[in-house]
């Protein structure tokens, strides 16, 4: 094996090591585990941008290892796998420093940490596996490893959201398992391939193949928090703040939206798929989501619950994107993967800090937040106006491909809900602004802390500061090389519709 | 090196071996722990030294005392013995090295003599190639698993072996009819000669019948479990593991040889009614694991639920034998190692806690982080979810299931595995939870905690080793039908 065929797993161990580390620290060695953490993070970025590098440049990463008869356990890093792993690798960096300051003094450090970076390795594992039976597994570990955090505090409502959590994701994954062992069966091969694998089977086989897409569907739908199937994702939203960021931006609903991009572009290929007729469903089926999720948030008024259905909405764009099947929407909706998730991590941050600093949960409490906290509040509202779509914010890209490609497509359609849900997303994300910056401040808060002339810990204020500036950056540089836009381009011409 | 490992004839090393360490154990009962542990150790260097030597010659076979077969003894392994063998040198390592830790010094001197004991009739159990030395090998390791049951006493302990030592007699009474059938019909005891004349007549069949029946009761297939959970809920932590992971699997062994051997191909229809039970079996086993508030008899239960799941094979074995049957390997391997270390986990909370009520479990489980994490890895490999052996063993079997088309068992193997994560979790659930400290707990010691975690993590490690295992299980080709000829 040269170099480059350790790579990808290098990628994997940097976190999955320290992480194992950790589990055995005892509780009080903060700094031995801060250290560990930060190692595993700035490593796991350096090897990630090395990759970006090679792969621009057309080099090959790919490691295989036997797993089971016919199989092998294959992480291999694309174009695709690398837009999916830099972001969680970049937001995995930040959340760790988030969550140091957001868990100082909390008991269970140890455990948390410890779950946190395998939920991060399974991550990475998702985004580099090279063949579908790969992906399982790593889509199972992250089930199994964000339980934990998803239930960390303990109480009561988390353990029930937890149960619910298990529940779903457990029925998905069975689902998925049998739509990969059903694959199998008929084609002998699970190996992601541009175009898909599945093409050269006889159209006898077209039921079979529409029922494996649905099973596929809906066990990766359940991550992606596809409705009927999101029921899971609003309740998990009583973990702490950290954990939230991962669940919605960085690791499960990615890796379910991420799943879809896989399945429809690699395993079935988009022209295939749509000849089976299953685009269109998935199209309004993602279409539906959008709006219903946006229709919930509405209503919320604890504020990580408006921003849970937000992401039920969100998420959907790429589904939506991925189901237009035009090139064009394409890029809108693998680019928003990355946009999505720097814009909606950072509402989680600052909802986080709002928590931990003045003890704000409600958005009916949250008048004149902004002058008490102005840097955290500057941040969210530039990740809000991204949500909308409002330009220059990465968010506007996104809804600009998505429309662009709706449109070449012939799916006229699509821009009305599109539309819809941006004047939705400004009827519920414009209020909290607007109460934030324009309303006057209680004469107390719920339960303030005091971090003297800062309106907060470091910590909690740098994360949420950058992804921010990410989030403007990745709207205002959009056509510079190495943007999310122009990597999502890379990754059309060279994996979906490239030669 | 080679020449060394080829001329020792490990297969009576691997019988006398722990009966020699039984007996030194009970002589000089003060070292018992030591020697005991030292003898499963090299038994476990054994197991090796026969693998190694099974993989540069094929099948091994020694006739005991120079008289072959069918005059004398035979001892004979192939890969399926193997796999028998080092699944019980594994599972027993981990068990010694636990109890070295539990039982307290009156115990300990009994508890030594019986495993060694026992060990020893296993592994004379897998090396054996006629009817009549699995029948003896069999009653052995009746006797002392009851026995050992029965080690501390206690009403419970004693009611659970003294229904536990019914079913194992009338079990082994039933397979000697069958035996004897066979001898009197055929004129052999011997597996491989039985093999090439055993035709289908009503002898044939009233040996099958009897003999699957006598197994299967052993074996606590569904609807025949009844004396399991009570049994193995009420042992020692250690005897359980053993029970559960060891036991089942000789009476199982039995069957499968036998069915290999001689049955398959003279038994219309029964292999649907055992995957009838094996379905049975796991959805029964699943749902009552679900209900129990104790801990120990809801890893009882899933042990009924996880021996259907060997039963379903033999419906698909007819199509395709080699994936269907190395499923069994891997279902069989793996959950061994997965169930010992859920039994010792959940010795380890009642250690700790003086109790395994699953509702006041809280405050008890996050003070053992390892004793959690071991039963945590334990169950992804009982859950059969990726990477573990029991992923691998259901993967194997789906294939099997969906290229036949069997729906049917399609379905139980995927409802047995979210039934399977419904009971772990209603333990592992607990691990998260906010509960005061309520009781002076006795702390465990550290190697009863590693025991457990080493073999949860042996259950892992398998998930990823398909090839070799594969490839040691393939020797001298035992799920051909007809298999272990010379």
């Amino acid at each position: 094996m040269s170099w480059d065929s350790w790579i990808p797993l290098l990628v994997i161990a940097s976190s999955l090591l320290p992480g194992l580390i950790i589990f055995g620290l005892a509780e009080e060695r903060v700094r031995l585990r801060t250290t560990l953490n930060l190692l595993g993070a700035v490593s796991k970025l350096a090897l990630v941008g090395l990759m970006l590098w090679g792969v621009f440049h057309e080099h090959h990463y790919e490691t295989r290892l036997a797993l089971l008869p016919g199989l092998e356990l294959v992480l291999r890093a694309g174009p695709l796998a690398l837009l999916f792993v830099t972001l969680s690798t970049v937001l995995w960096l930040l959340t760790t420093v988030y969550a140091i300051g957001y868990l100082e003094g909390s008991p269970h450090r140890s455990r948390f940490f410890g779950f946190f970076s395998l939920c991060v390795t399974a991550t990475v594992g998702v985004a580099l596996a090279g063949n579908l039976i790969t992906f399982v597994l790593f889509y199972e570990l992250l089930t199994l490893s964000t339980y934990p955090l998803v239930v960390h505090r303990g109480t009561d409502v988390a353990r029930r959201a937890g149960q619910t959590y298990l529940i779903y994701t457990v029925v998905g994954g069975a689902l998925l398992l049998l739509g990969t062992a059903w694959l199998y069966t008929l084609t002998g091969n699970l190996e992601f391939t541009p175009r898909g694998f599945v093409g050269h089977l006889g159209p006898e086989h077209g039921p079979v193949l529409v029922i494996i897409f649905a099973l596929l569907i809906a066990g990766l739908g359940v991550k992606a928090a596809l409705v009927p199937l999101h029921g899971w994702l609003p309740q998990a939203m009583v973990a702490p703040a950290p954990v939230s960021a991962l669940l919605h931006a960085v690791a499960v609903v990615k890796a379910g939206a991420f799943g879809i991009i896989r399945v429809v572009y690699e395993v079935f290929g988009v022209e295939f798929a749509a000849g089976l007729g299953v685009m269109q469903p998935l199209a309004w089926l993602a279409a539906f989501t959008i709006i219903y999720g946006s229709i919930r948030a509405l209503f919320q008024d604890d504020l990580k619950r408006r921003l849970a259905f937000s992401t039920v909405s969100q998420v959907s764009y790429i589904v939506l994107g991925v189901a237009i099947a035009g090139p064009i929407a394409t890029i809108g909706g693998i680019v928003h993967l990355v946009h999505q998730g720097l814009m909606k991590i950072t509402l989680f941050f600052c909802a986080g800090n709002l928590a931990e600093t003045l003890g704000v949960h409600k958005i009916s409490d949250m008048n004149g937040a902004g002058r008490r906290m102005p840097w955290t509040m500057a941040a969210f509202t530039v990740g809000a106006l991204g949500m909308i779509g409002a330009p220059p914010i990465a968010g506007f890209i996104s809804k600009w491909y998505l429309g662009q490609g709706a449109l070449e497509t012939g799916q006229g359609w699509v821009i009305l809900v599109l539309a819809g849900s941006s004047l939705l997303n400004a009827a519920y994300f414009l209020p909290i602004v607007h109460r934030a910056w324009f309303r006057e401040p209680p004469a107390e808060w719920p339960d303030e802390h005091d971090f003297g002339r800062k309106e907060t810990a470091w910590a909690l204020l740098l994360p949420p500061m950058v992804t921010a500036l990410l989030a403007l950056g990745a709207g205002l540089l959009a056509s510079t090389p190495f943007s999310p836009l122009e990597w999502a381009r890379l990754v059309a011409q060279r994996e979906f519709y490239g030669p | 090196m080679d020449v060394l490992f080829s001329e020792i004839p490990w297969g009576p090393v691997l019988i006398l071996l722990p009966l020699a360490g039984g007996i030194a154990c009970f002589l000089f009962p003060a070292s018992a722990k030591p020697l005991g542990l030292l003898t499963v150790a090299l038994v476990g260097l054994a197991v090796v030294g026969l693998g190694w030597q099974l993989l540069g010659h094929g099948v091994y076979h020694h006739a005991v005392g120079g008289w072959g077969a069918p005059l004398g003894i035979d001892l004979a392994a192939d890969g399926l013995s193997l796999l028998m063998l080092a699944m019980t040198a594994l599972v027993g390592f981990g068990v010694s090295l636990y109890a070295t830790g539990y039982f307290k010094p009156a115990d300990s001197v009994r508890f030594w003599p019986l495993w060694l004991l026992l060990l020893g009739a296993l592994n004379a159990l897998f090396l054996s190639g006629d009817l009549f030395n699995l029948y003896v090998t069999l009653e052995l390791v009746g006797l002392a698993a009851v026995a050992l049951t029965a080690l501390q006493g206690g009403r419970d302990a004693l009611t659970g072996a003294m229904r536990y030592l019914l079913a194992t007699l009338l079990g082994s009474l039933l397979y000697l009819l069958g035996v004897a059938l066979l001898y009197h019909g055929f004129g052999t005891v011997d597996l491989a000669l039985l093999s090439e004349r055993v035709m289908p007549s009503p002898v044939a069949w009233a040996a099958l019948g009897l003999m699957s029946a006598g197994l299967i009761l052993k074996t606590a297939l569904f609807p025949l479990h009844f004396w399991l959970p009570p049994a193995h809920a009420s042992a020692p932590a250690p005897v359980s593991a053993v029970l559960s992971a060891l036991v089942v699997k000789a009476s199982f062994y039995i069957l499968l040889r036998l069915w290999l051997a001689i049955f398959a191909d003279i038994s219309e229809g029964v292999a649907a009614l055992f995957g009838l039970l094996g379905a049975g079996a796991v959805l029964w086993g699943s749902l009552q694991a679900l209900r129990q508030t104790r801990v120990k008899l809801l890893v009882a239960y899933s042990t009924v639920a996880q021996i259907g799941y060997l039963f379903l094979v033999y419906p698909l074995a007819s199509g395709m034998g080699v994936t269907a049957w190395s499923a069994m390997a891997y279902l069989a391997f793996s959950h061994a190692l997965a169930k010992a270390a859920m039994f010792l986990a959940a010795g380890n909370l009642m250690y700790f806690g003086g109790h395994d009520r699953i509702a006041d479990l809280d405050r008890v489980v996050q003070r053992l982080p390892l004793t959690a994490g071991a039963f945590a890895l334990a169950g992804v490999s009982i859950m059969g979810l990726p990477p573990s052996g029991g992923f691998n063993g259901k993967w194997l079997l789906l294939q099997a299931a969906l290229t036949q088309g069997r729906w049917d068992i399609v379905g139980i193997i995927l409802l047995g595995g979210l039934l399977a994560a419904g009971y772990i979790f209603k333990v592992l659930g607990n691990t998260f939870t906010q509960a005061p400290k309520t009781h002076e707990p006795i702390s465990v010691p550290a190697r009863m905690q590693w025991a457990a975690m080493l073999l949860a993590a042996g259950a892992i490690l398998v998930g990823f080793l398909a090839s070799p295992f594969l490839a040691l299980v393939g020797v001298g080709d035992p799920f051909n039908v007809g298999g272990l000829r010379p």
